[in-house]
């Protein structure tokens, strides 16, 4: 039996008309509107989550006050925020000032355009029944895509400390555009590991590889016997912390050391904005860690308590463990001094790195017939996606 | 076959913003400036290959573009590194001003 | 398909504007920043040439690394000051803008627009995946084709650039 989403939920075949709706086409569309939804709607959950979690861990007991559990809190915080007064201090780049916020927010929006958090089924007109991922851009180069996001993420920052007039800002945005430029070479290497180990930069792919169940998940994948698996899977999740500049990597931004870093100068909702834009990374890479090192939306195995259970809730639910992870490491560890921390991202984790990358590739070629004629390619070549989507739907095999 | 958008279009357009390039190297005083619009050049070149590439139907052209990408990365490191000496010797970077080794 | 050509009249426009500001503003970070602007419509027209990897790469390494360090450059010299230096003397202008539309005339009337070129031979299976990974990665590492050796040797010449950029920059060696 072919690998299955969720009993329940494999029952529901779409067919491939609603109405005038083709639904494979509709499909990137709908999963647009999904991953923006959940993104901007979980962020007060998550501010949530954060602190009580938090609060829980320092024997307190965190927002209590403002409706049952304090559950109201981050809208009572969003609507505080909102009323501030928007101070533009004198002497600031008024269009860069501006504009940073939304170029820190858009990267990290963006890039959950390539992540799949599920699959439809759909009965198709000549009969046969295929499974739609659900994802808004089912492309090729997937994964780089969301590298190329991540890169971006650096300019609202830099541009953030610059514009502000502000020597700490300056200062704080320097060192915080550093930090994420070199971790993302070691996050790299690290997502370079995944890729050799699925053979694919279709992030559908690389999770479907991860197919049955717990022992094919690429975090302790078999093939490569586990230790590599779970080294690149470690280096890549600490690597992810540091570029979202989060705690313990989060000297640039801390209220205690400079001020408070690049947004410094910004107030009311420019400031909601880079909040917002940290959360959304966060929510991005967690995403991207799933995808690629725990197995997508496929439970660890098949269990009858949980058949019930549609691959896009199994998703969430790990995405929700490594933010879980992420407060975690907040309440727990101390700060990284600015030195140790460059010093753990470019003498620890990049060599680390690259041997990790080392090993898989060994234990690949050596697990390669040698004779050209009996190697299987890991991943079939698709048709790639046709820029602009003007042309057939894409996800159809 | 005929391609959706004709490949004269990006050679002209390679060739506008590769002059716009040169003239940015002409006529700008300050070096990074310079160098940015060197940059724009090995773009508008990029351009023009990949276009090319795809005219005849090979994947050559992607692979000048992935060596001249890793060259300029290599050439800008290093030529802001030699931005950076200057002006912690001179203090001013304007490159009418190191002009040390004039006749 | 009109669609594309009006997609490529835009992405044309957007990228020849941004990099006219490039060359005419004074402020080096409006230059730098509308130099990425650029890198990104660039990007976008590969994906129109099919060319996926490198639009990708092009961000990544263009608009993600090397523009960074040109503003990381431009802050810590502190050249932000719009009139740090002022352009050049008044004849090299007029000469530079004259010259440059010579030279775009030439390089745009060889031949190309009044006689045009040759129609395309490229079958439609090669457009579709020439631009994937798995092409640009087995021509790469193709024993048969040119682009190994020199595959190795900007590794070589990337580890130059390293040592180069940190003995250049170092106070004391």
């Amino acid at each position: 039996m072919a690998q299955r989403d969720g009993t329940w939920v494999a029952m529901i075949i779409f067919p491939e008309h609603i109405g005038p709706i083709n639904v494979v086409a509709a499909v990137p569309y709908f999963a647009v509107l999904c991953i923006i939804g959940f993104i901007l709607t979980i962020v007060p959950g998550l501010i949530w989550i954060e602190r009580v979690v938090m609060a829980l861990m320092q024997d307190r007991l965190g927002p209590n006050r403002v409706g049952p559990r304090g559950l109201l809190q981050s809208i009572a915080d969003g609507i505080k925020l909102f009323f501030k007064e928007d101070v533009e201090p004198a002497g600031v780049d008024r269009p860069i000032y501006y504009l940073s916020p939304i170029i820190a927010m858009i990267p990290a929006l963006s890039a959950g355009a390539t992540i799949p958090f599920g699959t439809i089924r759909v009965r198709l007109e000549s009969g046969s029944i295929t499974e739609v991922p659900l994802v808004a851009g089912n492309v090729n180069i997937g994964l780089i895509f969301i590298l190329a996001m991540a890169s971006l993420q650096v300019y609202g920052i830099v541009l953030a400390g610059w514009s502000s007039n502000n020597k700490y800002s300056l200062l704080g945005g320097l060192r915080s555009s550093a930090q994420m430029i070199s971790y993302e070479l070691a996050m790299s290497l690290a997502l370079l590991t995944g890729i050799l180990m699925s053979g694919s930069l279709n992030l559908v792919d690389i999770v479907k590889q991860q197919a049955p169940n717990l022992l094919h998940w690429n975090f302790i994948s078999v093939k490569y016997f586990a230790v590599p698996g779970l080294a690149a899977s470690l280096i890549y999740l600490i690597a992810m912390v540091a570029e979202t500049n989060r705690a313990p990597f989060d000297l640039p931004e801390a209220e205690s050391e400079l001020i408070a870093g690049f947004h410094t100068e910004y107030s009311s909702m420019k400031f909601a904005m880079f909040f917002m834009g940290e959360y959304a990374s966060m929510l991005v890479a967690s995403g991207l860690a799933t995808c690629l090192w725990f197995g997508g939306w496929y439970a660890p195995f098949r269990w009858i308590v949980w058949d019930w259970v549609p691959g896009f809730m199994w998703f969430v639910g790990k995405v929700m463990a490594i933010i879980f992870a992420y407060v975690w490491l907040r309440a727990t560890l101390p700060r990284l001094r600015y030195d140790a921390l460059m010093k753990l991202g470019w003498k620890r984790l990049l060599p680390a790195a690259l041997v990790v990358l080392f090993v898989v590739a060994a234990v690949d070629t050596m697990q390669t017939p040698l004779d050209v004629e009996r190697r299987q390619p890991v991943v079939q070549v698709h048709k790639p996606t046709q820029v602009p989507m003007l042309a057939a739907p894409q996800g159809v095999r | 076959m005929a391609l959706p958008v004709p490949t004269e279009f990006y050679v002209i357009l390679g060739a506008i913003l590769f002059t716009i390039g040169v003239v940015g190297v002409l006529v700008k005083r300050n070096p990074i400036v310079i160098f940015m619009c060197i940059e724009l050049m090995l773009n508008a070149v990029n351009l023009t290959f990949i276009a090319l590439g795809r005219h005849f139907g090979q994947v050559n052209g992607q692979m000048y573009v992935i060596f001249v990408m890793a060259v300029a990365a290599a050439e800008v490191s290093i030529g802001l590194g030699i931005i950076v000496a200057i002006f912690r010797a001179k203090e001013t970077i304007d490159v009418d001003a190191v002009n040390l080794l004039r006749f | 398909m009109s669609g594309q050509i009006a997609l490529f009249w835009l992405l044309a426009v957007v990228s020849v504007c941004s990099a006219l500001l490039v060359v005419l503003h004074r402020n080096p970070v409006r230059s730098a920043l509308f130099l990425v602007v650029n890198f990104f419509v660039l990007a976008l027209l590969y994906l129109t040439l099919s060319a996926q990897f490198i639009a990708a790469v092009q961000v990544i390494v263009y608009a993600g690394a090397i523009m960074v360090l040109f503003l990381f450059t431009i802050m810590l010299l502190n050249l932000g000051a719009p009139n740090a230096l002022t352009d050049t003397r008044s004849i090299q202008k007029p000469t530079a803008i004259v010259l440059a539309l010579a030279f775009v005339t030439i390089l745009t009337g060889t031949g190309m627009v009044n006689s045009g070129m040759a129609a395309s031979h490229a079958s439609s299976s090669t457009l579709s995946t020439g631009g994937t990974v798995q092409t640009v990665g087995l021509a790469l590492f193709d024993a048969n084709q040119p682009w190994l050796f020199p595959f190795e040797v900007t590794s070589v010449l990337l580890l130059i650039g390293v040592v180069g950029a940190i003995v250049m920059a170092k106070r004391r060696i």
